[in-house]
């Protein structure tokens, strides 16, 4: 499903002494099936940005296409759900929405709210919490028995119980330890690659939008003042520092490693692993 | 709507009321609440009305600003002056329709009960749009000190005043979190029948509670690692100083309860 946004804006508490505005004339599209980065500092928007994917927020210039559904400014929307269960969202800290007496209920929560049996929901449950990385016995506790990264992992299950077709993650792995990390954010990638599900990662971590992204949005006050696919992007560094970014550690040594050999290599590499190919090859001294 | 509302904001200003000393800004209002129950004549209502409008005037505020940010307040007190109206039965009849009937001391009842009321909100948020959280919150603790001889925790009350302030800002960010959250897994709380929205209410309650209270013991694990231990030989910050300006305003009192009851009895 593709979602694509033309000329949007919004501004908090519209018409009011109090008025601020967040976003401007932001454009840009999301193919379905994609894996789009959306980078940013602090308070660069990126949040309400995310907002709008669903229709959590109504733009109030501008227009958002959601599939086949159109949100616009100015006019009253109807029947939203239908939106809401195509495109899931992982909001950052999930585990803070968990409220039900056991695990399993809580997963089927999502699901039930867009009509599907409790049988149905209830088999989905089993298979994504093991997808998510945890054993069927967790479905009978209290998700406030578990520990902090369960309940992440738990929350998470709940989202993609609902087998949206676009997935949002807001910073999914904030406050994970290094290896849940790297599970998080593999699986994610898998259920992209395996499923075709599109995945919007908005994020701080330069790392991840190098790894993971088919092209990069950059927001920076408000507005969209990048777009890329990551390995452009990540060649100008002083740009990125303009807008308070930086780039993966990888880039870092990389460039580092070219200023004191004096040797320029053919690409610029995204992963530890694509730079240690390109060193073990060696011959291509310029 | 609620960005209007002026109930329980603090306006900064440079006013007369603005630097009063926060313990006579509560003694004045508490005052005024127990004086202007003295009225029970037109003449005494006009007192009191314009000596509200006298400290409307000594705050920096205007009237206009007033009514306009208390809008809500209004209709609760529209109502209260309709209830009043239709309801009580005494006096001559004055007014009849079908099953509606208004007597003499209805509407003179339903007319001091809205005043007085609307004094009062008018003045106690004064209170709030001239004094800081902060300040009142300090004021309260020094007014309730004497009361520490009977063991009275004035000191953890004031610390339980000022945390739960501090919180307000918040906990409404959390809700508004945790509704987009549940909104995004499918759950409804603009339509729908009844029931249904108010089940709507426990996905978000629940998680509300879980953080307030794990918020509020990591604030008291948080207080106890800086060695904090209650009021006991406490030096403060923000100190507070009598000076002649809040004598005044408590004297101003003085005379309108002393010309109150006069009207009482000699009107």
């Amino acid at each position: 499903m593709e979602i694509r946004l033309e000329q949007v804006e919004y501004r908090y508490a519209a018409n009011t002494p109090f008025e601020k505005r967040a976003l401007e004339e932001v454009s840009f599209d999301i193919p379905s099936g994609s894996c789009v980065a959306i980078i940013g500092h602090t308070g660069s928007g990126k949040s309400t940005l995310l907002l709008h994917l669903n229709a959590l927020l109504k733009p109030t210039g501008g227009s958002v296409q959601i599939g086949d559904r159109t949100v616009k400014a100015g006019r009253k929307e109807k029947e939203l759900k239908p939106i809401r269960q195509k495109v899931g969202i992982v909001f950052q800290f999930p585990e803070q929405q968990l409220f039900e007496e056991t695990v399993m209920k809580d997963i089927c929560y999502g699901p039930m709210n867009f009509g599907v049996s409790e049988e149905e929901a209830q088999k989905r449950a089993r298979y994504w919490i093991k997808e998510v990385g945890l054993s069927e016995e967790i479905l009978s506790k209290s998700p406030f028995d578990l520990s902090g990264g369960q309940m992440r992992r738990v929350a998470i299950a709940g989202v993609l119980a609902m087998e949206p077709e676009v997935l949002v993650l807001d910073e999914p792995t904030a406050g994970l330890d290094p290896r849940g990390r790297k599970e998080m954010m593999e699986m994610f990638y898998r259920l992209h690659k395996e499923r075709g599900l599109t995945l919007i990662l908005v994020t701080h971590s330069m790392e991840d939008a190098a790894h993971y992204a088919d092209k990069v949005v950059v927001m920076h006050r408000g507005k969209k003042v990048h777009e890329a696919p990551p390995r452009e992007l990540f060649a100008d560094q002083e740009k990125l520092s303009a807008w308070g970014l930086g780039v993966p550690e990888v880039v870092k040594f990389q460039r580092k490693l070219e200023e004191k050999s004096g040797r320029t290599f053919p690409k610029l590499c995204l992963t530890m692993d694509e730079l240690a190919d390109l060193l073990k090859q060696g011959g291509d001294r310029s | 709507m609620m960005e209007k509302m002026i109930f329980g904001r603090y306006i900064p200003a440079d006013s007369f009321a603005h630097k009063m000393d926060p313990r006579a800004k509560l003694i004045f209002i508490f005052a005024f609440i127990a004086i202007i129950f003295i009225a029970d004549n037109t003449w005494g209502y006009l007192v009191a009305a314009v000596f509200t409008y006298a400290s409307i005037r000594l705050s920096g505020l205007t009237l206009r600003f007033l009514i306009s940010g208390l809008k809500p307040v209004m209709i609760l007190i529209g109502f209260t002056f309709l209830l009043q109206l239709f309801f009580a039965r005494e006096g001559n009849l004055v007014f009849e329709l079908g099953f509606i009937r208004i007597y003499e001391e209805g509407i003179r009842q339903a007319f001091y009960i809205s005043i007085r009321f609307t004094l009062l909100v008018f003045m106690t948020s004064l209170l709030t749009l001239t004094t800081t959280p902060i300040s009142i919150t300090d004021g309260m603790e020094r007014l309730l000190n004497p009361l520490k001889k009977i063991k009275f925790p004035a000191h953890e009350l004031a610390l339980m005043m000022s945390i739960a302030l501090r919180f307000i800002p918040t906990l409404m960010d959390e809700t508004d979190k945790i509704m987009k959250a549940q909104m995004a897994r499918g759950s409804d709380m603009s339509s729908g029948p009844l029931k249904d929205r108010l089940k709507a209410i426990v996905p978000l309650m629940i998680p509300l509670f879980v953080n307030a209270f794990k918020r509020a013991e990591d604030l008291a694990t948080a207080m106890e690692v800086r060695g904090y231990r209650g009021g006991e030989g406490r030096t403060k910050y923000r100190l507070l100083f009598w000076h002649s300006r809040d004598t005044i305003a408590l004297a101003s009192l003085i005379l309108l309860a002393a010309a109150l009851i006069a009207l009482r009895f000699m009107v």
